[in-house]
């Protein structure tokens, strides 16, 4: 395999564990005021992610400075492109991030309800945003032949983003309801998982609806397969939910997940940014990419790194295993 | 104003603020972890519950370092993509390093910590601070050698047909000369803010709260003065290497920081100058002979290249244009920041002497509290607005001028747009964050529990009053 195909697989690949991971802790983010009812149960939703949410988050920094140093073409034109996108996930990001660290630090119930405010707001608008902006990068851009982004912030806004925006929202939701059900227990736990069962249908829904249209847009017989493969996936993960087998549920919407980013990609390639003006202006693997030199040096970091990330990762998750439970917490209103 | 004028300031706003929380975070953790390896070696409760007290103030501003740090990453391409395009190839390696190497061991291993006392035997709950100390060493590292890059390409050739810098030798690039002396004066740089930051807050708790954990505070204003004190030393001594090398690589940028028009041999230190409003010739200045020439060259007598014939062979070099940088920025902000760490290291020794032998400390010494940590704060703003404008009008030295690696493609309204965004929310952010520092601090060493034991295998996880 060409070392640029390769680096594709790989940013690919980051791209998927960022949804995967960061998609359950958006999950637990909007749900976070629906199925916390009062603080002990709110504490213990947030707890879920507490250990994880920022190890999930670097995905999307790997993913970006991996672009950067591979794709240096890609990266310019899909950051300043998509500027204003970008603007709003970076703000949304640093408030829940924020928010996230701080909810705690206070015992003040008005602080903490602000605090989860931010929480769910900068959970929702990252998944919206992100679901548009790949929805786009399969439709194609305007992008002239010097492959710079010449259309407007309406063009990313066209119908097919938006149903992309909704459906990573939708999915994210049921994610993370699931996860909070295999992550809590007694009624917190019963709650999560209904809510996971009615979220998912309409998840399941907007899911097919838009993996066909955008194989209509943009696919072979392979990217086809592969998202077929996803709604199979999310499918059995949300059956399992009903047979509270928990564990695979979670298995489940993680590998439809993962398998509808995937697509995505297979869809795209070889292209990275596909023009919907001049084919030239279009952006691949190859004219995007790096100097063999410096994809060789990145393989040679990639290789003995990733396993080692994976490796302390999953031991996070391994440490943290254990069920957390709802405890009645003293937390006095402000004087 | 233009989309370049406004992409810069935005680069400026939004750097110098992440930077804010670089320093405090890079020496607080490692002073954290210090704390708790004392800890672990005595028993000894009082290193334990300043480990919580230090480690919860180390978590409310990595936060914030974190947060901010996002909006770097993507800035580059958002508001630079002529420069990323040009850069990407080399400049890329040491940012997806960084990234792989450093963010993911310490994002990974904070939560490990802040959500481990209880779950983790003590030896490797331990070494989770410590693999969170080598990620922000890893991290300062390699964004240093990527910045240092920009001041010193080394390692690349450049593609004229891709119009683009390509990496040759990714070692040349990590072991440039310019990050060889930039990342020890960086750090210990830190560690400045850091001692002064632990001894600041002892210092107010030691008199605004007599006899309430006098012990445990003392151990800390003592260390906190102690780590300023020696930190200092090693930022005096690697800036003196620094000197030579800018010398060496960057010549306009000492010519600037000196506000030195023409060329001496030897040539002396100036204390204050005034130079006219072009800044193409001084004024009136006062002059330390000899010690430039040393500062540069390590010659007395050396000779050090002066502004105006600078210009003169840049211009032969690339071309008509001007190559000086803003000479009052570069040469205030080079004399505040020796001027401001120097007044810090100098509160430091009076601190100790204050509390030596048992000594209670002055009341009056509590108004130290504050400009003791910020003092070392701005020196650090002050070296990097210097080191960065000193650069100008170069993005790479030698190779991109600033005004060519704005995004050709963004338009004013996105940048400005964004530009007010960040600073709104910035500005937001650092009253609620200093807020609940004050808090914190306020609230001393009675908020910190003793150690837990590690749970039994059967409990279910309870939510930690330590996290969230």
């Amino acid at each position: 395999m060409e070392l640029t195909t390769v680096w594709f697989v790989l940013i690919a690949g980051l791209w998927i564990g960022y949804f995967v991971l960061e998609g359950f802790d958006f999950g637990v983010g909007m749900l976070l005021r629906v199925l916390g009812r009062d603080e002990p149960e709110r504490r213990a939703v947030v707890t879920t992610i507490g250990p994880v949410w920022d190890g999930n988050e670097v995905w999307l920094i790997v993913a970006g400075a991996m672009t950067f140093a591979a794709f240096p073409e890609w990266y310019a034109t899909l950051f300043s492109g998509f500027y204003l996108p970008l603007f709003a996930i970076l703000v949304s990001l640093i408030l829940r991030g924020v928010a996230l660290e701080y909810r705690g630090k206070r015992d003040d119930l008005v602080w903490r309800s602000r605090m989860d405010w931010l929480i769910t707001v900068g959970s929702v608008v990252p998944a919206l945003l992100w679901g548009i902006t790949f929805a786009n990068l399969v439709r194609g851009v305007p992008l002239d032949a010097s492959h710079e982004f010449v259309g407007t912030l309406g063009d990313l806004l066209n119908p097919f983003a938006l149903l992309g925006g909704v459906t990573f929202v939708a999915v994210f939701v049921a994610h993370g309801a699931i996860f909070l059900a295999l992550r809590t227990t007694d009624d917190l736990r019963q709650r999560a998982n209904r809510l996971a069962s009615g979220t998912g249908l309409v998840a399941v829904v907007l899911a097919a609806a838009f993996l066909a249209w955008a194989q209509s847009l943009r696919g072979d017989a392979t990217s086809a397969v592969v998202a077929a493969a996803a709604a199979v996936a999310l499918v059995v993960g949300l059956v399992a939910n009903r047979l509270r087998r928990e564990g695979l549920a979670f298995a489940g919407t993680a590998l439809a997940i993962g398998l509808a980013v995937a697509s995505l990609f297979v869809a795209m390639f070889p292209a990275v940014m596909p023009s919907t003006l001049d084919p030239a202006g279009t952006l691949t693997t190859v004219n995007a990419a790096s100097t063999p030199y410096t994809l060789k040096v990145l393989t040679i970091i990639a290789a003995i790194f990733t396993p080692l990330v994976l490796l302390y990762q999953g031991w996070t998750y391994w440490v943290f295993r254990k069920r957390v439970t709802v405890e009645p917490v003293a937390v006095e209103a402000e004087p | 104003m233009d989309t370049l004028d406004l992409a810069r300031w935005q680069f400026a706003i939004t750097t110098v603020y992440h930077f804010f929380f670089v320093p405090v975070t890079i020496s607080l953790v490692a002073i954290t972890a210090g704390l708790q390896t004392a800890w672990y070696r005595t028993g000894k409760e009082k290193y334990l519950r300043l480990t919580k007290f230090y480690g919860k103030l180390f978590l409310i501003n990595i936060a914030m370092g974190v947060v901010t740090g996002l909006v770097q990453e993507f800035q580059f391409g958002m508001n630079w993509s002529d420069y990323s395009r040009f850069v990407g190839d080399v400049f890329g390696a040491p940012l997806a390093l960084e990234g792989l190497l450093a963010f993911f061991l310490e994002s990974t291993f904070i939560g490990l910590w802040i959500f481990g006392w209880d779950r983790l035997p003590r030896r490797i709950h331990l070494a989770c601070i410590w693999m969170v100390v080598l990620g922000t060493q890893l991290s300062a590292y390699f964004i240093l050698a990527a910045n240092s890059w920009m001041q010193n390409p080394v390692g690349f050739r450049y593609n004229a047909e891709r119009g683009r810098a390509e990496l040759t030798d990714i070692w040349a690039v990590l072991t440039n000369k310019v990050v060889l002396v930039t990342y020890p004066h960086t750090i210990f740089a830190a560690f400045m803010v850091g001692g002064a930051f632990v001894a600041g807050v002892a210092i107010w708790h030691l008199v605004r709260r007599p006899g309430v954990d006098t012990g445990a505070f003392r151990t800390a204003l003592r260390l906190g003065a102690v780590i300023v004190i020696a930190a200092g030393a090693g930022v005096a001594l690697s800036g003196d290497q620094q000197g030579k090398v800018m010398t060496e690589v960057q010549p306009m940028k000492m010519a600037a920081a000196e506000a030195l028009y023409e060329s001496e041999k030897p040539a002396s230190f100036s204390i204050f100058t005034v130079g006219t409003l072009d800044g193409s010739r001084e004024v009136f200045s006062v002059k330390v002979p000899y010690v430039l020439s040393f500062l540069a060259t390590g010659h007395f007598d050396g000779e050090v290249k002066g502004i105006n014939s600078l210009q003169q062979s840049y211009e032969q070099l690339y071309g008509p244009g001007s190559y000086k940088p803003n000479i009052p920025l570069t040469y205030w902000t080079f004399r505040l920041m020796i001027g401001v760490g120097m007044a810090a290291a100098a509160i430091a020794v009076w601190l100790l002497w204050a509390t030596r032998r048992g000594r209670a400390p002055n009341r009056l010494l509590v108004w130290l509290a504050l400009p003791l940590p910020l003092l070392p704060l701005f020196a650090n703003v002050f070296g990097w607005v210097f080191t960065e404008t000193g650069r100008q009008p170069w993005l790479v030295f030698g190779l991109l001028p600033t005004s060519s690696g704005v995004s050709p493609g963004t338009t004013s309204g996105e940048v400005l747009t964004s530009l007010l965004g960040f600073t709104v929310l910035y500005g937001v952010l650092a009253v609620v964050e200093m807020k609940l520092m004050f808090r914190t601090i306020r609230g001393g060493l009675a908020g910190t529990s003793p150690a837990p034991e590690p749970d039994g295998p059967d409990d279910a996880d309870k939510p930690l009053s330590f996290a969230y």
